[in-house]
């Protein structure tokens, strides 16, 4: 998966929430692309990540690192509050 | 099994409450008031003699056939515009009258020609069985006076002809064209003797403004506009009802038949969806399931440089099979996937996703929903808690003002754009959001209140400013918001809206429209009663796709209009089953009903009943899968009825996606674009020749019933269980009613849906359960889905996708009347005559900028690839736009749209691209090479003769 666009279009999700309320700008980011991203799409932006995840716009880099710590078993998924945008 | 006649009752039913009795012939008759007595007397079987009467038109009152007596008045009037009145007497049969009705007869049969014998019509005549029904037995002005000199027959229509000496003047066609499709095309030239139907200015029918709805065939009571099938073939000798496999209305047709040959298809008039209308696509363009091009016999191949070989079905399924089984040895379980059909059925739908789910064990499922209405889907879910559009189509009879937002209904929807051109005949308001003048801005006796003629890609920009309006103009239903939705969201977003930003004359900068239009448009929302949106891909294929719904949403909540008839959010759905598709679980993070499958309790039920573990993570979409592709890590695709290659974006990604893929299995009618790609073409099965079910874009679910055996020897779902069964997944069905009544156990919106109950009630709207047994018109009726209507904050990010020096145009694509989707179906129909190829529409000051000349061959290339077409000059575009379809694969259009997309849905941006077009001396080197790749890749091998 190439960076780059995983980057672009996880800042274009971020682009969304930011606007939204404080409180749901990155647990709705996270939620998103918890529920719609497949595991190797996540896992290459992990990776990304650990290599600088540069680009990442701020709310986005805050939510991708809450993810990464529950696949990584260090924080429990119910922690991140659930987000009120609940669209399919 | 027997021809299905409709009842005809003259006039159209009253929709009065109150109620009058009156008799007839002795017999006592309670109807609404407003009835006519014609239509009152059929009520209770008593059939008055007619000609000029259908009940899918107003009366009219011009043969006097059916003329009547009533007690205490004199004369005796048409039965067909007399209303009945309380106590009133009729007598429809007297002495007078039979005198009368044969006098009549009489001068009609004097002047038609005589023929009955070899007349396409025989046995299916209005004239000849009047005739019979008024006891004529002589004419006593003799036979010869063929009233109209006669012209001859126009047969220039591909599907109908025109025999005018055959016509009696009864003004049905012209009528019908009128009342029924609004399109006009249709007059009456000449007077007395000359008196003739003329299309257009006495044109042929081809070269008229006719659309070839068929309304006018089906309205003549003679032959004079007759079914070219019907000609050929002779009059139907059954009929089975089944639902057209065209647009998202979902027309109801009766296939009528004589053996196992389909000669017509006449729409319904029991059709909820249609009321007895149709289009050109559904009502004529079948011959593509007899076309020469079908593929009947599976077939493989080791590589796609080969040349097919046909094989048996066992071969070909035992191969698709061994070969899934090896790469997800080899690739691990989720490099392989599947893609649903939204022109398949939604039995067939649903078994490709439980075939990817517990046969694949993964979630790597998608549908060509991903491509047109998956923000529909984000967006309505998320602000009312369901993913589908609230009304049904007669709830359109009820709204006073229609706004229109990036659709294009008469072409892509035609059946029900006339009953919404109807509703605005009636005086209803309309706003029109689009970059172009479609049709409906300004057509016969319909021209819109406002068009605001957006600039591509600005949307969200424009709804939200007509929010700002609402807002800043104190004209919120506050009393609705209060009641039915979050305050303190509706709070933060009126703060949002009322910025200054948002208003008219800020966004007019950024948008091009002129700020007076927007206000205007939204206190005409706001303030003209029954507001109702209708909407299509000019909002959902935009990078703010999601967003743009989630704002009309909130449009439609801030004024009170949602929840009862005549309002609504309407997506106007692309194809036959995009929302079955959906309904049924093809995306690739869902099930059955939309819940997620990291839904514990969810999973549990399906994998208990499917006897295997999903898994709870999401799968790919579409457009991840090639990437994933590309990345080596997915391999392997099932594709069910569906033609990426040429619907999806970006061709060129796709093509290499799936060459990079070690097995592609296409199932089809035909060897699509897809299948140039492909290892194993397993032969589809088309509409006529299964059963199952649609949903239509009201949620209305209707039967699809098998006319004719699969020519290919399957229906589409035994391929899949049989593809299931290779794979070690076991699937038995019997039937594909026993796929729905597993569809409603595992689904809590279907769970009162069956085969019977459809059978009983014609069609359901799902929610269909316990607590809508059956079903639910209209949506959110006592408060949303989701509890509180969500308002969401909307705030507009333009696109990525920039014009500048070298691509300083903006594409923006659709669909045309005649032709459907990647034409797969259409392009094997007499439709081509009205659309030979795609054409690009460029404003007449770009052309000239170009030097581009109208017919003139042009590039047309952007940052992801190029293509050549040929111009048509029109201002149906704004400078600075460019226009045109999709149809043809030697055009390839998507070769030039790019990847950029919905952010919450990845749908593709296909209405915003840059481009440049300059003059063209031929096709691409892309168009050459593809040209050569399509003839290569399908050949098909002579069989091996065994040797003696």
């Amino acid at each position: 998966m190439s960076p780059d666009r995983l980057v672009y279009m996880a800042n274009q999700i971020g682009k969304f929430f930011e606007y939204q309320k404080a409180n749901e700008v990155v647990p709705g980011i996270a939620n998103h692309i918890r529920k719609f991203w497949d595991p190797r799409m996540r896992k290459a932006i992990f990776d990304y990540l650990d290599q600088g995840g540069e680009g990442l716009d701020p709310p986005v880099r805050k939510a991708l690192e809450r993810l990464k710590g529950e696949a990584e078993g260090k924080h429990r998924k119910d922690a991140l509050p659930e987000s009120s945008f609940q669209g399919t | 099994m027997s021809l299905i006649q409709d009842i005809d009752y003259g006039t159209p039913a009253s929709k009065a409450e109150r109620q009058v009795t009156l008799t007839i012939d002795g017999v006592s008759v309670t109807v609404p008031e407003g009835t006519s007595i014609m239509r009152a007397a059929m009520e209770v079987g008593n059939q008055i003699p007619k000609l000029c009467a259908t009940d899918m038109l107003d009366s009219f009152g011009s043969c006097r056939l059916c003329l009547i007596e009533i007690e205490g008045r004199n004369g005796t009037p048409a039965s067909c515009t007399t209303p009945v009145a309380e106590g009133m007497i009729v007598k429809t049969q007297t002495e007078r009258l039979k005198q009368l009705r044969k006098g009549v007869m009489e001068l009609y049969i004097s002047e038609h020609p005589l023929d009955c014998l070899t007349c396409s019509a025989n046995g299916d005549c209005e004239l000849q069985d009047m005739a019979g029904a008024v006891g004529l037995r002589d004419v006593r002005y003799g036979y010869d006076g063929q009233r109209h000199p006669n012209p001859g027959i126009d047969a220039s229509n591909p599907y109908f002809t025109y025999e005018p000496s055959k016509c009696i003047v009864c003004s049905r066609c012209v009528r019908a064209c009128e009342e029924v499709q609004g399109t006009f095309a249709l007059t009456i030239a000449g007077r007395g003797f000359d008196s003739v139907v003329s299309p257009s200015q006495e044109q042929p029918f081809f070269d008229s403004e006719c659309v070839s709805c068929g309304a006018c065939v089906q309205a003549c009571p003679t032959a004079t506009l007759n079914e070219k099938s019907v000609i050929d073939i002779g009059t139907p000798s059954r009929a089975i009802v089944t639902t057209c496999a065209y647009c998202g209305v979902g027309c109801t047709f009766k296939a009528e038949m004589r053996g196992d040959e389909l000669v017509r298809m006449v729409p319904y008039k029991d059709g909820k969806a249609n009321r007895g209308h149709s289009c050109v696509k559904g009502r004529f363009a079948y011959g593509y399931a007899t076309h020469k091009d079908r593929i009947l016999n599976p077939m493989i191949r080791e590589k796609i440089t080969d040349p097919w070989r046909e094989v048996s079905w066992e071969e070909a399924i035992s191969y698709a099979a061994s070969e899934f089984k090896r790469i997800q040895a080899k690739y691990g379980k989720s490099s392989i996937g599947g893609i649903t059909s939204s022109r398949c059925t939604n039995e067939e739908t649903f078994l490709v996703q439980k075939l990817i789910r517990a046969g694949f064990g993964n979630n790597n499922v998608d549908t060509c929903a991903r491509v047109c209405h998956s923000p529909t889907g984000y967006g309505l879910k998320t602000t009312y808690g369901t993913s589908a559009g609230t009304q049904d189509f007669d709830s359109v009879e009820e709204s006073d003002v229609i706004m229109i937002i990036g659709a294009n209904p008469t072409d892509g929807h035609p059946v029900f754009a006339s009953r919404m051109k109807k509703r605005l005949r009636e005086g209803a308001k309309l706003i029109i959001l689009d970059p172009r003048r479609i049709d409906l801005v300004r057509t016969p006796h319909i021209e819109a209140d406002y068009h605001l003629p957006l600039r591509p890609g600005t949307n969200v920009a424009v709804v939200t400013s007509l929010a700002h309006v609402i807002v800043t103009e104190g004209l919120v239903n506050e009393q609705f918001v209060r009641e039915r939705c979050d305050w303190d969201e509706f709070q933060d977003w009126a703060e949002f809206v009322a910025q200054e930003r948002h208003s008219p004359e800020a966004v007019e900068k950024l948008s091009g429209v002129p700020a007076d239009l927007i206000r205007g448009a939204a206190r005409l929302y706001a303030n003209g009663g029954n507001g109702a949106i209708y909407y299509g891909l000019g909002v959902t294929e935009h990078s703010q796709g999601s967003t743009t719904v989630m704002a009309i949403a909130n449009l439609a909540m801030a004024t009170g209009n949602i929840g009862r008839r005549g309002v609504g959010v309407n997506p106007l759905r692309g194809q036959n089953n995009v929302q079955g598709s959906c309904d049924m679980g093809s995306f690739p993070h869902e099930v059955s009903g939309y819940r997620h499958v990291s839904e514990d309790t969810t999973r549990t039920m399906f994998e208990t009943l499917w006897g295997r573990p999903l898994d709870e993570e999401p799968g790919l979409r579409i457009p991840n899968m090639m990437d994933a592709a590309l990345d080596g890590s997915f391999k392997g695709i099932y594709i069910q009825g569906e033609d990426i290659l040429q619907s999806d974006p970006n061709t060129q990604h796709m093509a290499a996606g799936l060459a990079a893929m070690e097995c592609v299995v296409v199932q089809d009618l035909f060897l699509i674009e897809t299948a140039n790609y492909a290892h194993v073409f397993l032969p589809g099965s088309t509409f006529l020749e299964k059963n199952g079910t649609f949903t239509n874009a009201e949620r209305r679910i209707q039967m699809v019933r098998k006319v004719m055996a699969p020519k290919n020897g399957y229906e589409d779902w035994e391929i899949t269980c049989m593809l299931s069964n290779a794979l070690g997944y076991p699937m038995h069905y019997d039937h594909p009613s026993q796929i729905m009544d597993e569809v409603a156990e595992l689904t809590p919106t279907f769970a009162g849906v069956s085969f019977k109950k459809l059978d009983e009630l014609g069609s359901v709207q799902w929610p269909c359960n316990e607590k809508a047994p059956e079903g639910t018109p209209i949506m959110h009726m006592n408060g949303f889905v989701r509890g509180k209507g969500k308002f969401v904050i909307t705030e507009y990010v333009a696109t990525d996708e920039k014009t500048g020096p070298r691509f300083p145009l903006l594409l923006t694509t659709g669909r045309i009347l005649s032709q459907y989707n990647v034409g797969a179906q259409t392009r094997r129909t007499a439709n081509v005559v009205w659309h030979e190829e795609d054409r690009l529409e460029i404003h007449p000051h770009d052309a000239e900028q170009r030097g581009v000349r109208d017919g003139d061959w042009i590039k047309l290339s952007s940052r992801a690839g190029e293509t050549t077409l040929r111009a048509l000059i029109t201002e149906r575009v704004a400078p600075g736009v460019v226009y045109t379809t999709f149809h043809h694969p030697g055009t390839q259009v998507n070769v030039v749209t790019t990847e950029f997309s919905d952010w919450a849905t990845n749908c593709p941006e296909y209405k915003v691209t840059a481009v440049q077009v300059m003059p063209s001396n031929g096709p691409t080197e892309w168009q050459e090479e593809y040209e050569e790749l399509t003839r290569q890749s399908r050949r098909i091998a002579e069989p091996l003769v065994a040797a003696e």
